[in-house]
């Protein structure tokens, strides 16, 4: 017997959306992400796209150090995500606040608040730095749905 | 023989019209990438698209209608199949059609716009029900000239509503595309398809840079599925109206099946190239666009249509 939710994910592998949600980075990140999309890499190619609603998104990727006031918005947007839903962390602050770790405005990192599925490290990570990550989800995900224990 | 009805209504109606716009959404998609030399998506996107998009989750926004939320994917829908149900079945028999049938074509062609609006406006998203307003004005600008071009072939063909009866003068007497006034009536056409598709220069409504999808920006999982196939399927059955009343139909004896493909596919690729080489305009110049230079080009084909040109 087929699990239901492993044919779901199965889908979703191939045609990811993407909500790209900016939590007070320096925008680094946020154009390296851009770059994927351009004729050099060209995310499309693996059915992956930019998408400008939070309601027709797969994949929710954060970048920036999570500060007070976005970490209130980062909890309403992945309380709107229709799930299945995976999370990406990209660049160093995501990660681990980056240099931002003393801050008062930034008292614990992302994946205190929200379930992260793939961290991508750098400051900021490279556009093949990108793509391997995602690629290693994609693998992750594929992993688990074949045992049949859901991320 | 209400079978025969049936089986039209799921086969040609449905399956078929699916395919093939899932099929021209793929074209759609790939030209865009070749003209920004990308390599684009593979074959199946749009159908795992959709796919994915009925497993995910529906959800619906605190305080929206939702009765009304969850029927308007619906209503569009069904009015796109019904539409290209008649399409197919006058294209194949044309003795079979009825009195007006090309008013009722012309009028649930409209309906995928408006349910459209409704969903934007039953989501109650301030984004949403701007883009639905948008819609509205875009259909009252466009909605004239593309009446005005069809009717040039109701007086070309000796003044019929009957989509048959447009086709079998077609045979007979050759396309209306070869005359003057079919050929000024078609462009007005083509530029009018573009906005009932709300594709580049006229994707107002739904801009993804400035309003974020518009209408459909509060829909999720299978309201967003059945929106993304109606889209996919209007890609088809507008294209094939166009064929019909103006190129004379598609046919599928010997080469005629190599000329059928080639109308639709020379008319996908117009619009695909037209979507990549303009610029968004704004809803007051698509008005102005539309109710200004179209809609005299329009009046000046009816009147070389009348005149026998």
């Amino acid at each position: 017997m087929i699990d239901d939710m492993s044919i779901k994910l199965k889908a979703l592998l191939k045609s990811p959306w993407v909500f790209h949600l900016s939590t007070g980075s320096c925008n680094n990140c946020d154009i390296e992400i851009l770059d994927c999309l351009t004729p050099r890499f060209d995310i499309e190619r693996f059915g992956m796209l930019l998408v400008g609603s939070i309601k027709h998104a797969d994949v929710l990727l954060i970048t920036g150090s999570g500060n007070r006031k976005s970490m209130e918005r980062l909890k309403r947007l992945y309380k709107q995500i229709p799930k299945p839903c995976l999370v990406v962390a990209v660049g160093e602050c995501a990660l681990s606040r980056g240099m931002f770790i003393h801050s008062y405005n930034c008292p614990v990192p992302i994946d205190k608040i929200i379930p992260v599925d793939v961290y991508i490290p750098g400051c900021p990570p490279k556009p093949e730095a990108i793509i391997a990550g995602v690629v290693k989800l994609i693998e992750k995900v594929k992993k688990s749905t074949e045992k049949k224990s859901l991320v | 023989m209400i079978y025969i009805y049936i089986f039209y209504f799921l086969f040609f109606g449905f399956l078929l019209t699916a395919i093939i716009g899932l099929l021209a959404s793929w074209i759609d998609r790939k030209v865009t990438a070749k003209v920004q030399y990308r390599v684009g998506p593979p074959l199946l996107q749009p159908l795992i698209d959709i796919v994915k998009l009925l497993g995910k989750e529906t959800l619906i926004p605190a305080g929206s209608s939702k009765i009304t939320f969850l029927m308007a994917p619906v209503i569009g829908f069904a009015s796109v199949i019904l539409v290209s149900t008649l399409l197919w079945i006058n294209n194949i028999y044309p003795a079979k059609s009825f009195i007006g049938d090309l008013i009722v074509v012309l009028y649930l062609l409209v309906i995928p716009s408006i349910s459209i609006i409704m969903g934007g406006f039953a989501s109650r998203n301030p984004l949403a029900s701007l883009g639905a307003s948008r819609e509205m004005k875009l259909i009252l600008s466009y909605e004239l000239p593309f009446i005005l071009a069809i009717l040039v072939t109701v007086i070309k063909s000796g003044f019929t509503f009957r989509l048959g009866e447009i086709l079998t003068f077609q045979a007979q007497n050759g396309a209306f595309v070869r005359s003057w006034s079919g050929t000024l009536a078609l462009i007005v056409a083509i530029i009018c398809m573009q906005a009932k598709l709300a594709l580049v220069p006229f994707d107002i409504p739904e801009a993804e840079t400035e309003i974020v999808g518009g209408p459909l920006i509060e829909y999720s999982g299978s309201g967003l599925a059945i929106y993304k196939l109606m889209k996919n399927m209007l890609l088809f059955t507008l294209p094939f109206f166009l064929i019909i009343v103006f190129i004379g139909g598609l046919r599928f004896d010997g080469i005629h099946l190599l000329y059928g493909g080639l109308k639709y596919i020379s008319l996908v690729a117009l619009m695909t190239v037209i979507r990549n080489t303009n610029p968004r305009v704004r809803i007051d110049q698509a008005v102005k666009f539309f109710w200004g230079p179209m809609t005299i080009i329009a009046i000046i084909a009816i009147i070389l249509a009348l005149l026998g040109r």
